[in-house]
């Protein structure tokens, strides 16, 4: 057996022993992400081509201050939104595990319905609903709640608002996972040794369910530092992201190298995070994305 | 009996159409060892949750410590579960498993480390305090339950099938360390099993239940040696029954019955003409002889001789097919495969079992004996 397998790796062409799957990798992400990488080490001329000469530059604009504030008003933005959607998804995931298979199936279509749509073009509904002239404007008018319009749309607010509608999915599944695995006997000892229903939440519900918590808010934590389409539409660009950083550089300033150097950099930042996840007993599989 | 801790009065549970438990009566005694014994799906879990208070009787009242369980939540009950699958929790260590009911107490701390030592002493688990229940075997989780569950001192501890995991020789030692335990406690234990054995060499009093019906509840001679009920003869050990009728008594209460081989012979003190009711012999008072025996015409074959160590069961088919068993003490004379003999006992040995139904239901194969014995018509 070992003498065939040896022959085989002298006769065979090293390239037919690539499978396809691994072609198609270098091909869409491998080679890709090398050409961004040889780039942000590299300049501009005047009319915006690439001049392939080694420099930091590009690198070191990352330091500037305003960069610095996108970078933290994005961070915030993730951070807020991650907290909103465990606050939103662990209760309907809670409830979604407890009842009954039909309630249940009802719940995950609702739930999953939306995704059958462009979430450019959801967006654009809630833009109708927070408007100036929007329609929960005119409600609250109507009703007397308040005198003149207020505005909604493009605040930070409303990007958290537009992070959470589109990610909250990405919550509650791997909660989902988690609750249906409990066992509910343990939620029965705790109770018969004395613990009140919010003490077994907090001492044994909430510490076998941390896993997907974890799971789902790196989930929602690194979308949500990328996703530059829902600042777009629903900040108005009041509220700029790494993201909209990154998609100005490429389609506007036509600075790519600069743009490339930014990316890494929220790669490297994504990187980080999911090593620290793993550090933390995290498993990669719980994100389900492998 | 002493006072009643645990009363369960009237008690019926639906589960949908499903009459799990029904028409339930039982007093529990204080510091009592009671076994609820009986087949798989009779109800004994149901009637444990009920008392426990994770199920809600569709009808009845249960009370502990003379108050209605429904009124209060589980975790105002003075009652502690020893769960089936022990449901120790993952992600706590044995220490911190043990002592979750203190710290939900709000127990003081040295005054919970000294407790919980104290009860991982009392199930031998000293030294196992920081390891996780993954990290230990089937009878040391078992142990950890128990400990979790008596360091609240619970008034009632309500175990459910504890032993039902372990290989045979951990369970006759986990038998009697529980029992000790208990005697040691004076905690009332009520104790779930579907083994006899077991129930009757732990338990004060056992309660049989069949299909949701308590069949009988006494002390453990009285199940095993004056059973109420036909299926309680059948359940506890090995008996030897017959469907007869009674014909007619004399003065000392022996009675003559009518069965479908002949005439048998037993004691009644209720006796009543015309009833039809079983008898039941145990194995061991089941006797063989050579000439026929007064008052009982049970001829039948020696099929086979099985040495078992304290005993040899010897088995008999009688003219009707049925199956009689003896157990001859060791030492005694065992009958040779094939002979012909006849089946008696001594009239105060045979219980009579007076059958609510009344009605001949078993229908007993002919089977021909000259397979068995030779020259035989
Ligand atoms: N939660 C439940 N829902 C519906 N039926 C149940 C439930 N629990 C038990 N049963 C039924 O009740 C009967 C008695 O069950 P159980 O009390 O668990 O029996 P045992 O413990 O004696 O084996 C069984 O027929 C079982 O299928
Ligand atoms: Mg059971």
């Amino acid at each position: 057996m070992k003498q065939g397998s040896m022959f085989r790796k002298k006769t065979v062409p090293l390239l037919t022993m690539i499978s396809p799957v691994t072609a198609w990798l270098i091909l869409l992400i491998a080679l890709p992400l090398l050409y961004m990488l040889v780039i942000s080490f590299c300049g501009t001329d005047d009319s915006h081509n690439i001049v392939f000469r080694f420099t930091l530059k590009n690198y070191a604009k990352l330091f500037d201050p305003t960069i610095l504030s996108i970078y933290s008003n994005s961070l915030i933005i993730a951070l807020l939104t991650t907290v909103i959607c465990i606050l939103v998804a662990y209760p309907f995931a809670y409830i979604m595990a407890s009842t009954t298979p039909f309630r249940k199936t009802l719940m995950m279509i609702f739930l999953m319905l939306p995704f059958w749509t462009n979430s450019v073009i959801r967006l654009y509904s809630w833009r109708t609903l927070l408007g100036v002239n929007g329609y929960i404007n005119i409600l609250l008018m109507k009703i007397g709640l308040i005198e003149a319009p207020i505005e909604m749309l493009f605040t930070r607010g409303a990007v958290v608002l537009g992070m959470v509608y589109t990610l909250l999915p990405f919550m509650v599944l791997p909660l989902l996972t988690v609750i249906d695995k409990l066992d509910g006997g343990l939620i029965e000892a705790s109770g018969d040794l004395g613990a009140k229903p919010a003490q077994t939440f907090l001492h044994v519900t909430l510490p076998l369910t941390a896993p997907g918590i974890f799971a789902g808010s790196i989930m929602v934590f690194i979308p949500c530092l990328g996703y530059f389409f829902v600042s777009n539409l629903m900040g108005g660009g009041t509220s700029q992201l790494i993201g909209n950083v990154i998609s100005r550089q490429f389609k506007e300033a036509f600075n790519w190298p600069y743009g490339a150097a930014l990316a890494i950099m929220l790669i490297l930042i994504t990187l980080l995070i999911v090593k620290i996840y793993t550090k933390t007993g995290g498993s990669i599989d719980d994100l389900g994305v492998m | 009996m002493a006072k009643a801790i645990v009363e369960i009065k009237n008690v019926n549970k639906f589960y949908g159409d499903n009459h799990v438990v029904k028409d339930l009566n039982m007093e529990i005694a204080e510091g009592e060892f009671l076994s609820i014994l009986g087949p798989s799906g009779c109800g004994k879990t149901t009637t444990l949750r009920m008392i426990a208070g994770f199920e809600q009787q569709t009808q009845g009242v249960i009370t502990v410590e003379g108050e209605r369980v429904e009124n209060k939540e589980p975790f105002e009950r003075n009652v502690n579960t020893v769960f089936q699958s022990y449901a120790l929790f993952p992600h706590m260590n044995v220490t911190d498993n043990v002592a979750y009911g203190l710290k939900m107490k709000k127990v003081k701390k040295p005054e919970i480390s000294e407790r919980v030592e104290n009860a991982l002493s009392m199930v031998q688990l000293e030294g196992f305090g920081k390891r996780f229940p993954a990290q230990l075997s089937g009878g040391q989780r078992q142990r950890v339950a128990i400990a979790r569950a008596i360091i609240n001192n619970p008034r009632v501890l309500l175990l459910d099938e504890p032993l039902g995991a372990l290989d045979m020789k951990l369970r006759k030692q986990m038998q009697i360390e529980l029992k000790n335990l208990q005697k040691r406690l004076g905690i009332t234990f009520v104790y779930v099993t579907h083994d006899q054995e077991e129930a009757l060499t732990m338990s004060d009093r056992i309660a049989v239940m069949n299909d949701g019906v308590l069949e009988q509840i006494g002390v453990p001679a009285d199940i095993y040696e004056k059973p109420a009920t036909k299926f309680v003869a059948d359940f506890i050990g090995e008996t030897n029954i017959f469907e007869a009728i009674e014909v007619s008594a004399d003065a000392a209460g022996q009675v003559a019955l009518k069965s479908e081989i002949g005439e048998i012979t037993g004691t009644d003190s209720e006796f009543s003409e015309g009833e039809i009711v079983y008898l039941s012999v145990r194995p061991e008072k089941t006797l063989l002889s050579a000439a026929p025996v007064s008052g009982y015409a049970l001829r039948g074959t020696v099929r086979e001789n099985i040495y078992i160590g304290t005993v040899t069961k010897t088995t008999v088919i009688l003219q009707n097919g049925q199956e009689i068993r003896v157990a001859n003490a060791a030492g005694s004379s065992v009958p040779e495969a094939g002979s012909a003999l006849y089946v008696y006992w001594n009239p105060s040995d045979a219980v009579i079992i007076h059958s609510k139904s009344g009605k001949i239901i078993d229908a007993f194969e002919n089977v021909d004996l000259s397979e068995y014995v030779e020259g035989s018509a």
